[in-house]
């Protein structure tokens, strides 16, 4: 199950045993369910689990756990970034520049350098071209310079940054974070904003900041004319980052864009049960509701499902008991539907629950709140650059309990 | 990459490097294999091309990643700490951090190289030189990290300061007792004005004095106004640390509302003696108190961090949350409600301490996320921890108006697959029934139908908390009960089982039927029982023979019978308790009247509370809270004051960043204990001198007030004690399986109801008295307090230790009986000199006759031993004790005070300078007995070694003590360390029995003090010895005039200077005293000086020929000021301390 144990401990040595962890993770069902915390006779460990790579710090004294966990994920982040996937392999072919990136992030077990753009000053990220121009020319993947960012108070930015192109494109994309219960929904919204570009100033102003319930800012934001004006005012960081990410109250209604019709039910003492889901569009605004994909985690009885779908395809995976049905877009005249019989273990009892169905969709060029972005401004900079902003609507936990 | 086929080539060839390790004998077979395998990595790292050392290096760094041990590689890897290339520098630095404090003494070669760095001009490289230099563990650089920590704390860069800041926590882990100088350091980052530094710093703070909250006062409005810009991460630090300053400093903003609120509370608990009495002294400081006004800075701070809750990073939203919760006014608190909501979005891991936090919350402040109820329903997806998590918070949230939607939503969990989430939840039910009496009957009749679900674990946690709902109203559930009977026939899982069967015997008058029934079944089936089954069988058999004796007589004989012979001892002692208890006969005593008393006394309902009530004397957010037990190191979170300290103490004169300026401008107090700074109501012009009276005040206020509580929350204590001990007994006589504290109610009225009221007592005074909240935080912290004491001391007597060995030894040192040769010197100096200047010979001339006993050179050598080379201090206690070196030191010191008179003649200089061999201390190399009766002693003879000036001349002598005559003796197979150079003596071929003979030998130490290990050869046998240098013999002495040397002085300050306060005893008072002791240390020539008691002598390294100053200036008394100038900081730094010690009395 776990592929790797990667130990950082505070002061950035890698070591690779840990008894008590691994006692903690044979206890733990599932490697969801490592407790984030475990404290020993000595030490703490402080954990966090991505991409099937437990990250554990050991702590000696006090600190705030979301320190150490929010530093870790930030360690994970890095990794993703710097070798696209934040996999053993990569870990393991990378360990030089893991270790490298490491000594800059963490000085004496605090937070030194997090800001990516800094590290990619720092340390250039491995690429195949870089690598074989090192061979050739045997320059180094470490910057030359040292990074200046370090030393503003915007460590974000580079000082001095000059593109060819100067484009900023924004995307909101918004996720439905929903319960569906036969009536009841809880609702959230979250958005992204995905900032490509490079003006010394930016603002952005949104047409109802009252609909935002409430708002984390990337530290670029000045948040006082935000306060004041309910105006995004920023100076940008290179590359993608998150600008802002807002939560729309449950209070508002929201329009949940998708229905499910379905009926799954087992009979008692016969070893099979029946499934019929179809799903469906509500008022999507005339745009396509695409890429939805449903799944669900059969109960553990089940043994096989017999099902035709009447768009689509579906898999069934027997050993983890779950059913990933890719439906792709929706049309409303043509409901997509999945249905047939299930086959359950012989002489079991009948499963009590319900599976419930998870969502997944997407909706282009639109942003279910109803938010829009009114104006980009640039400032600072002589030249027009080329804006954009781009909606998108996403199912985030979308889960229908049956 | 290029570099390994190169790599390939080279390890054919490399046959050529091997026979070095081939053919060393100590080496052995075992070994070699491992040589080779690392030789193509040194020759690697010692070619001149960077590819190849990167490559090298990588592979080092990836064998480290592995887990491998590298450490032989660090001669050849700490070579290339100068290395140009950023990249093959860097991954040094990792190896270097990472085995430094294995190998110290290589690792200081290194550490010229970084304090280079620490001069450069480009403020990242200073930067990253302090980073590594103070990463390297080595306890002796100590001084050394010291000063560049100071230099660079008041460097022009924010970013070199930062990196100080960084460096402070470093140090003082390594060295503790550095810390008051440390904390001299951290007081000037704290007033530095950047963003850059100021998290940093505070960490430093928190690591090293987190108790010396008066160092914030000045700049805690700067910090306040600064903390929007700082880094994420600082301003997690700094956000906790302003949380514990506001508690000390500030008064409690709800402390009038807390009143208020606990009256519902009081009157729920009913009509307590003690609660009436509580209400007076309550009641009266109500009335003493005035209407609370929030200080400016206390707002300043709220509101500062507000906006830090829309922060992108969990834990600072964290920590803001925290200090809203500590801080805030009740009605502002609120706030927080909508952000914490938010990080449940975020990974699971954050989540689960998000959760944990909001757990805690909740139950304090149930209003703050009602409106986000939907927000922690659960998914079927979440982790199981974080389901619970969400329940425990659902449950808290559940009230009145909003139970039934939980009820409704608890429903679809019960039928979850995952089942310790279902037993959870009907954990959580239970939960809700008991805290809302409204929806009693309706949970119960939920439970009772899961009583028929088909999985057995669920019945069997249904059937636990409906036991414990039905005591609370037993009589109208009797269907209930029966229906329960029922189920022992079905429900297999001992703890459910055991419920059953306790709750009819509790009840068996509700079903009077089905009772001896059970019974019988479970007598037939006892043997087969787990324990607690048992232990409620012979229970029930108990309280059914003393109700309905006709029936279940015989049956409660057989299962006694039965459980005497049970393998289980505690079941055997619960049969014999039983049954002496319960059947009469003429010996059980008095208490068998009281059987039925004991056995079916009213039982009150067991109180189901979440885990995390009282948690929040913790602080939240941090490690403790989570673990719900103190972490290593937690700073305890102090209550609000009764009276609020000085506010005046945060004035600072220049309040350019300050919004606050109305705040009239009062003159600074100038560093008070904070502790004694109260405002009391007359005000901060308060004289000084009532201070201490209102501190009694407060105190004794406090005292007062919580005076009854924590009387009788002692009393409760010792009584709980108690009562736990004859609960314990008490309980295997009644057999009631709920706890002691049924087992009281049969005794006495007064006894149960007792420990009763202290509990509820104990709950209504939390709540009463928020600052006076649990005896155990005050117990605590004054634990806190006697530890640091005590660790004080320890410190204190550590230090005195070491005063006391360093004494016995300088007297066990004899006073030498000075020489002839010595007197004579003296006098003629003295003679000479008096010419000059009678006033101030005279008194030395009589010192130095009683006391100023030249100090043998053990001192220094001995002092290098603590410094971590032990090899030497076992040399010099085993040596004999010389007679010191007076005439010859004496003489030097006549040489330098000649050039005072300007007669600088070398020749009269080296002359005189020249007899110092014969008398210098001796050291031993080879003891006879392990020599088989050869001794070698050598000794520093402060010669200049003729061959090669940059050696140091060793004198060896040899002494034959065997039978036999050594033949052939010789230096071989010198193993020195890089840069250490020797010139071996001529062989000398025989050595006759009883001869002696000596030779000099010339070592170049390469400026350390590093051993040179070699051995010695004869005809038949090897010694390995090892010659060790004191720091003073690496000096050879350098003439100068006053002039010259302050000129160079001035070349050398800053990090080249370091400076050390030293008292001088009493026998040290002397110029004469002085010199000679300083020369004995180190061979140094001293430079005429024209003022008064300010000595210098100057010297350089043997080996680089690098100056070495040392200038010591008496102040008034006997305080005394040592600075040492030189380039080669380590030697600068231990030169200090051998001057010092051979100063020391």
């Amino acid at each position: 199950m776990i592929h790797s144990l990667f130990l950082i401990n505070c002061s950035g040595e890698m070591f690779l045993e840990c008894d008590y962890f691994f006692e903690a993770q044979e206890k733990a069902t599932d490697v969801e369910n490592v407790p984030p915390v475990i404290s020993t006779p000595h030490h703490y460990l402080i954990s966090i689990y991505r991409d099937k790579i437990f990250f554990v710090s050991v702590i000696q004294t006090e600190v705030p756990p979301l320190f150490v966990i929010e530093f870790l994920h930030r360690v994970a982040d890095t990794f993703q970034d710097y070798f696209g996937e934040c996999s053993e392999t990569a870990i393991k072919d990378n360990v030089v520049i893991v270790y490298e990136l490491l000594e800059e992030m963490l000085d004496n077990g605090f937070p030194l350098a997090t800001e990516s753009n800094i590290l990619k000053e720092l340390i250039k990220p491995p690429t195949i071209l870089r690598s074989v121009v090192n061979s050739i020319t045997g320059s180094s993947n470490m910057g030359e310079t040292l990074p200046t960012g370090q030393l503003s108070n915007i460590p974000w930015r580079r000082a001095v940054v000059k593109y060819t192109n100067n484009e900023a494109y924004f995307d909101v994309i918004e996720e439905i974070d929903a319960i569906i219960d036969k009536s009841g929904s809880t609702v959230f919204a979250e958005i992204q904003g995905v900032n490509h570009g490079k003006p010394s100033c930016a603002i952005g102003q949104i047409n109802n900041p009252r609909l935002l319930d409430d708002v984390s800012f990337h530290p670029c934001i000045r948040f006082k004319r935000w306060e004041s004006e309910r105006v995004l005012s920023f100076i940008p960081p290179d590359g993608n980052f998150r600008l802002i990410s807002y939560r729309v109250s449950s209070q508002n209604l929201v329009a949940i864009p998708v229905y499910v019709k379905h009926i799954i039910s087992f009979k008692e003492n016969s070893s099979s049960g029946r499934f019929d889901v179809t799903i469906g569009p509500k008022q999507n605004m005339g745009k396509t509701v695409e890429g939805v994909i449903v799944t669900v985690h059969m109960p553990k009885a089940v043994l096989n499902m017999n099902l035709t779908s009447t768009q689509g395809s579906y898999t069934f995976d027997p050993v983890l008991k779950v059913i990933t049905w890719d439906v792709g877009k929706i049309t409303p005249q043509k409901l997509p539907n999945l249905k047939g019989t299930v086959n359950l273990q012989a002489g079991a009892p009948k499963p009590e629950e319900n599976p419930s169905l998870n969502i997944q969709f997407k909706i282009q060029q639109l942003a279910i709140s109803g938010l829009k972005v009114n104006r980009l401004d640039m400032y600072g900079e002589k030249y027009k650059p080329f804006k954009g902003v781009k909606y998108i609507t996403k199912a985030g936990k979308f889960q229908v309990r049956t | 990459m290029s570099a390994s086929p190169a790599y390939g080539e080279e390890k054919g060839g490399s046959g050529l490097g091997e026979p070095e390790y081939g053919h060393d004998p100590a080496s052995g077979g075992i070994f070699s294999s491992d040589y080779k395998r690392h030789d193509d990595l040194k020759e690697m790292l010692d070619s001149n091309k960077d590819s190849l050392k990167l490559e090298a290096m990588k592979r080092i760094v990836a064998m480290i990643a592995r887990g491998k041990n590298a450490s032989d590689l660090f001669p050849a890897v700490v070579k290339n700490v100068a290395c140009k290339n950023i990249e093959v520098k860097k991954l040094v630095y990792v190896y270097l951090v990472r085995y430094a404090e294995e190998q110290q003494d290589l690792a200081l070669l290194s550490i010229s190289t970084f304090q280079r760095g620490l001069k450069d001009p480009n403020q990242l490289i200073r930067a990253s030189a302090l980073r590594v230099l103070s990463s390297i563990r080595v306890p002796i650089i100590v001084p050394i990290m010291m000063l560049a920590i100071k230099e660079a704390a008041s460097d022009m860069s924010p970013y070199v300061r930062k990196t100080a800041a960084h460096a402070i926590p470093k140090l003082y882990s390594l060295d503790s007792d550095q810390k008051d100088q440390l904390i001299e350091v951290i007081e000037k980052l704290l007033s530095d004005k950047t963003t850059l530094v100021a998290g940093s710093v505070v960490m430093a703070f928190e690591e090293v004095c987190p108790e010396r909250i008066d160092l914030i006062h000045k700049n805690y409005r700067k910090l306040c106004n600064l903390l929007i810009d700082v880094e994420e991460w600082g301003q997690v630090v700094i956000i906790n640390m302003l949380t514990r300053y506001a508690r000390t400093q500030f008064l409690s903003p709800n402390q009038n509302e807390s009143l208020l609120e606990e009256n519902p509370e009081k009157a729920f608990y009913g009509s307590e003696e003690e609660d009436a009495k509580e209400d007076k002294p309550d009641a009266a400081s109500l009335v003493k108190r005035k209407p609370y006004v929030m200080d400016p800075d206390h707002r300043l701070l709220l509101r500062n961090t507000k906006p830090l809750l829309q922060s992108r990073n969990a834990a600072v939203v964290m920590a803001v949350a925290q200090l809203y919760f500590h801080l805030a006014p009740k009605a502002e608190v609120g706030v927080i409600a909508k952000a914490l909501v938010r990080l449940l979005r975020s990974h699971s891991e954050v989540q689960y301490v998000v959760l944990q936090n909001v757990a805690t919350m909740s139950i304090k402040r149930r209003g703050m996320f009602e409106p986000y109820l939907k927000s922690f329903y659960i998914r079927s997806t979440d982790p199981t921890q974080i389901k619970i998590l969400k329940l425990e918070v659902l449950t808290n949230l559940a009230n009145e108006t909003n139970i039934s939607t939980i009820l409704r939503e608890f429903q679809t969990y019960i039928r979850s697959m995952d089942k310790d989430f279902v037993a959870a939840t009907i954990q959580a039910i239970g939960r809700c029934a008991t805290n809302i009496g409204k929806v009693r009957d309706t949970c119960l009749n939920g439970l009772v139908q899961l009583l028929s679900n088909r999985d057995e674990l669920v019945v069997a946690e249904s059937v636990v908390v409906i036991k414990k709902l039905l005591q609370m109203q037993p009589s109208q559930h009797s269907e209930i009960i029966k229906h329960m009977a029922k189920l022992t026939d079905n429900i297999q899982v001992p703890m459910a089982r055991a419920s059953i069967l306790w709750l009819i015997g509790e009840y068996c008058e509700h079903v009077p039927k089905m009772a001896p029934d059970v019974l019988r079944k479970m007598a037939k089936s006892f043997t087969g029982e787990e324990d607690i089954v048992k232990l409620q069988v012979i229970n029930l058999a108990a309280k059914l023979y003393l109700t309905n004796s006709k029936q279940s007589k015989l049956l409660t004989q057989y299962v006694l019978n039965l459980a005497k012979y049970d393998q289980n001892y505690d079941i055997r002692d619960r049969a014999r308790f039983i049954r002496q208890l319960i059947v009469p006969t003429e010996k059980s005593g008095v208490l068998n009247k009281y059987a039925k008393k004991l056995f079916l006394a009213q039982k009150p309902a067991p109180i189901l509370e979440s885990s995390f009530k009282d948690r929040d004397h913790f602080q939240l957010g941090s490690l403790s809270h989570l673990l719900n037990t103190k972490a290593v190191g937690y700073q305890e979170l102090p209550d609000w004051p009764d009276e609020a300290p000085d506010p005046s103490v945060r004035n600072v004169e220049v309040p350019e960043w300050t919004k606050c300026t109305s705040r009239e401008k009062r003159k600074e107090k100038v560093e008070k204990p904070f502790y004694s700074d109260s405002e009391g109501e007359s005000g901060p012009t308060e004289s000084a001198d009532s201070e201490p009276e209102s501190v009694s005040e407060s105190e004794s206020e406090s005292g007062s007030g919580s005076s009854s509580s924590s009387g009788s929350g002692s009393d409760s204590g010792s009584q709980g004690a108690e009562s736990g001990d004859r609960s314990e007994e008490r309980r295997k006589k009644k057999k009631g399986k709920e706890g002691p504290r049924k087992a009281f109610l049969d005794t006495a009225g007064s006894n149960p109801s007792e420990e009763e009221e202290e509990e509820q007592g104990k709950k209504g005074k939390r709540k009463k008295k928020p600052q006076h909240e649990g005896k155990g935080d005050s117990g605590s912290s004054w634990e806190e307090g006697s530890v640091s004491e005590s660790s004080s001391s320890e410190s204190d007597s550590g230090s005195e230790a070491e005063e006391s060995q360093s004494e016995p030894e300088s007297k066990r040192r004899p006073t030498p009986p000075s020489s002839k040769a010595a007197p004579k010197a003296t006098r003629k100096g003295t003679k000479e000199i008096s010419l000059l200047d009678l006033d101030d010979y005279r008194e030395t001339e009589a010192r130095g006759r009683e006391g100023t006993c030249p100090r043998s050179p053990s001192r220094p050598v001995a002092e290098l031993g603590i410094l971590g080379l032990p090899e030497a201090t076992a040399r010099v206690t085993t040596a004999p004790p010389q007679p010191a070196s007076s005439p010859s030191v004496v003489s030097t010191s006549l040489v330098t005070d000649l050039e005072g008179l300007s007669l600088t003649d070398t020749s009269l200089a080296s002359t005189l300078l020249s007899p110092t061999f014969s008398a210098v201390r001796t050291h031993e190399l080879l003891h006879r007995m392990a020599g088989e009766g050869l001794s070698v002693e050598y000794c520093f003879s402060r010669q200049p070694f003729v061959p090669d000036p940059h050696m140091v001349a060793v004198h060896i002598q040899f002494s034959n003590s065997a039978e036999a005559e050594v033949k052939g003796l010789r230096v071989c197979a010198p193993r020195l360390l890089p840069g250490i150079r020797l010139q071996e003596f001529p062989e000398i071929e025989s050595l006759a029995p009883g001869d002696t003979a000596s030779v000099v030998m010339g070592i170049d130490f390469s400026d350390s003090t590093q051993a040179a290990n070699f051995q010695l050869c004869t005809h038949s046998r090897q010694f390995y010895v090892s010659i060790q240098p004191p720091v003073g013999e690496l000096l050879a002495p350098v003439f100068m005039s006053e002039n010259e040397f302050k000129k160079e002085q001035g070349k050398l300050t800053g990090m080249s200077e370091i400076t050390e306060k030293l008292t001088l005893p009493d026998q040290c008072q002397s110029d004469q005293a002085i010199v000679q002791r300083v020369m004995v240390a180190a061979n140094v020539s001293r430079v005429p000086c024209g003022a008064d008691h300010v000595y210098r002598f100057a010297a350089k390294t043997v080996t680089s020929g690098s100056l070495v100053l040392i200038t010591l200036e008496r102040k008034d008394g006997a305080r005394a000021q040592l600075t040492v100038n030189s380039e080669k900081m380590v030697i600068g730094t231990m030169l200090v301390q051998d001057v010092v010690q051979a100063l020391a009395p």
